[in-house]
């Protein structure tokens, strides 16, 4: 028997019966749209998590001054100021560090003209914006000679710059921070919020070595970002500056680290860990309605075998073989999750676009999902679809024959 | 000289039946010659509906030979009597078996559809046979819409449309009335005598019987010559 005669023949059983193969095919309809929504929106709230992160700087691990006891007094975290320059310099030769940004902050009050605006100081290197992921709406960022000799040059935060300057350009102007006059040669773009609220455009940048001689005092440093090659790297790199910065700040093996550090990447690694669980989650139980269908299936196909065994026994009479019957009801079962496979798939878009409307989740459709979700329903198929179509075909033709 | 087109030799079937063994066959031999109408009798339980699924390939015999057209077909796996079912033997039921719901045509088209005959021809074969029977007019016609009568017309038009080797009739008549009875009759007649169809036939009327050249019957799994 050809191909295009079976398909012919399981098309017409199908067609003769056309609400119960509808009705079969829903459960398969159902079972691959709540697949391909459910997927859709974990992976949606995946992608967002990404994204958030990545605006955050991912690969990224701080170091900050620890706490010290003297006297039996123990301050606060950043209480001592062993962390210099010279760490951040000696943390940039290590392996799989690509950039190490190290800051001071304080907070002053910014005057242009007749007007003035209270914010904060951050005392930065060349490498503070590449390492924040943060690009300049306009003019350019501090270089590194102004750092190596500490200029006298600020870059705004946007709030900065519309609270001094409203919408007029800030570049090239003089503002003064304290009472040290500052040209302003660049403002950065729009950052938002932190992820615990606080305004990061609220910022005004000058080179490190200005806010620590001109506006603090200080020679240490109170923060050092370390952007590091990948995420896997970074707990190893973590591993290495902890080891270098005890050695050089001399600390036996009695004592306590005088610092503090913090590990974005891994903050990062475990939150998207989460979401990908969860989109499994939401995948996997929804792939058991898909299962359901299937079963949907096999149930109607054996229900189908009992009521046309005497078409099996006709057609076996008239030269069917046994792979003739098998395959003719395969690929009855075949096409009822096929037709139902893409017509799941189309609801299944649309329900998750309308999810996205009404919710404002976002979603995130991939080619694969819906590839593994139409392949799983064919799965399905043959699955349930195997053993009805097995018992039709071991019908003894006499036996079938006689079948009232 | 050519050969017979049924030879069989010491055939044997026993059934189980709810534990107790029912030897349906005793020992049958049995030859019908090409171009040969044989009727076979026998009260119901005599074993003849057996004898005809043996002789149908829709069974096989415990013990003994069976050859078809020369053949010895006794130790054939269930794929090839299906290709003999479909090539050599056309069978035509009481109750008709048509499929149901499917138009006289495609039933037609059926027995050529499992012979892998292209779509064309397998369409302008069936219209053919059905129209050798009478039924050019009711292609579409599902069983169904159709009387007794042209229902068996349609199942001839099947049993034919491959050109078996021979006709197997099983109590064709049993669910027709005594005009229409004839009619069919009248139509193994002709296929008989015009175009030299073997036909085995089985039946327990014997106006029905009177048909054939030669009449057998079935009585206790054995058979004997008729009024023996």
């Amino acid at each position: 028997m050809s191909w295009s005669a079976a398909l012919q023949l399981a098309l017409r059983a199908l067609w003769r019966n056309k609400t119960r193969a509808a009705l079969t095919a829903l459960g398969v309809i159902i079972g691959v749209a709540s697949v391909i929504a459910m997927v859709a929106i974990g992976a949606g709230a995946q992608q967002r998590i990404a994204e958030t992160l990545e605006s955050m700087g991912t690969n990224t691990l701080v170091i900050r001054p620890g706490s010290v006891t003297r006297g039996g007094v123990r301050t606060g975290a950043g209480g001592i100021t062993s962390l210099t320059r010279a760490d951040a310099a000696a943390i940039a030769d290590l392996r799989d560090v690509v950039a190490v940004a190290p800051s001071v902050r304080s907070s002053a009050q910014v005057r242009y003209r007749g007007t003035n605006w209270g914010t904060a100081i951050e005392g930065v290197t060349a490498d503070h914006a590449a390492v924040q992921n943060w690009p300049l709406a306009a003019g350019d960022f501090i270089s590194e000679q102004q750092v190596t000799a500490a200029a006298h040059v600020c870059v705004l935060g946007q709030t900065v710059a519309r609270e001094l300057f409203g919408l007029a350009s800030p570049i090239g102007e003089t503002v003064v921070i304290k009472s040290m006059a500052c040209r302003v040669i660049g403002v950065l773009s729009e950052k938002g919020a932190t992820a615990w609220g606080s305004d990061r455009d609220d910022a005004v940048f000058v080179p490190i070595t200005t806010a620590q001689r001109k506006l603090m005092g200080i020679t240490h440093v109170q923060r050092i970002e370390v952007s590091t090659s990948g995420r896997e790297a970074a707990s190893r790199v973590l591993k290495d500056i902890k080891r270098l910065l005890r050695a050089r700040h001399r600390l036996g093996k009695d004592q306590a680290d005088d610092f503090r550090s913090h590990n974005f990447a891994e903050l990062a690694q475990s939150s998207e860990e989460s979401a990908r669980v969860f989109t499994w989650l939401l995948g996997s139980i929804a792939s058991v309605s898909l299962l359901v269908g299937g079963i949907g299936i096999m149930n109607i196909m054996l229900v189908s075998v009992t009521e046309r065994t005497r078409e099996i026994g006709i057609r076996m009479a008239l030269g069917a073989r046994h792979r003739d019957i098998l395959w003719q009801f395969l690929l009855e079962a075949l096409l009822l999750s096929a037709a139902g496979g893409l017509l799941g798939i189309l609801l299944g878009l649309i329900g998750a676009q309308a999810v996205s409307r009404f919710s404002g989740l976002p979603i995130s459709i991939s080619a694969g999902s819906v590839l593994i979700a139409f392949l799983f329903a064919g799965l399905v198929g043959v699955f349930f679809g195997l053993h009805p179509a097995r018992k039709a075909a071991r019908l003894r033709p006499i036996e079938a024959l006689r079948y009232e | 000289m050519t050969e017979p087109v049924i030879q069989v030799r010491e055939l044997r079937k026993t059934y189980a039946l709810d534990g107790i063994e029912v030897q349906a066959l005793r020992g049958i031999d049995l030859t019908v010659q090409p171009g040969e109408f044989v009727a076979i009798m026998g009260p119901s339980g005599s074993g003849k509906s057996t004898l005809m699924n043996i002789l149908g390939c829709l069974d096989v015999p415990d013990s003994g030979s069976y050859r078809l057209q020369g053949r010895d077909i006794t130790h054939l796996d269930p794929d090839a009597l299906a290709e003999l079912r479909n090539r050599e033997i056309g069978f035509v039921f009481q109750n008709f078996n048509l499929l149901a719901r499917t138009s006289a045509l495609e039933n037609v088209e059926t027995p050529l559809i499992y012979a892998g005959v292209g779509r064309e021809e397998r369409h302008r074969r069936a219209t053919e046979a059905l129209q050798h029977m009478g039924l050019g007019e009711r292609l579409a016609s599902q069983p169904s819409q159709l009387s007794g009568g042209q229902q068996q017309r349609v199942a001839i038009a099947r049993a034919l449309v491959t050109k078996p080797t021979l006709l197997l009739a099983d109590e064709p008549t049993g669910n027709l009335d005594t005009a229409t009875s004839a009619d069919i009759m009248a139509v193994l007649d002709t296929l008989n005598r015009d175009e030299g169809v073997t036909i085995l036939l089985i039946t327990h009327e014997h106006e029905v019987a009177d048909h054939a050249q030669r009449t057998l019957v079935v009585r206790d799994g054995q058979l004997l010559e008729a009024g023996a």
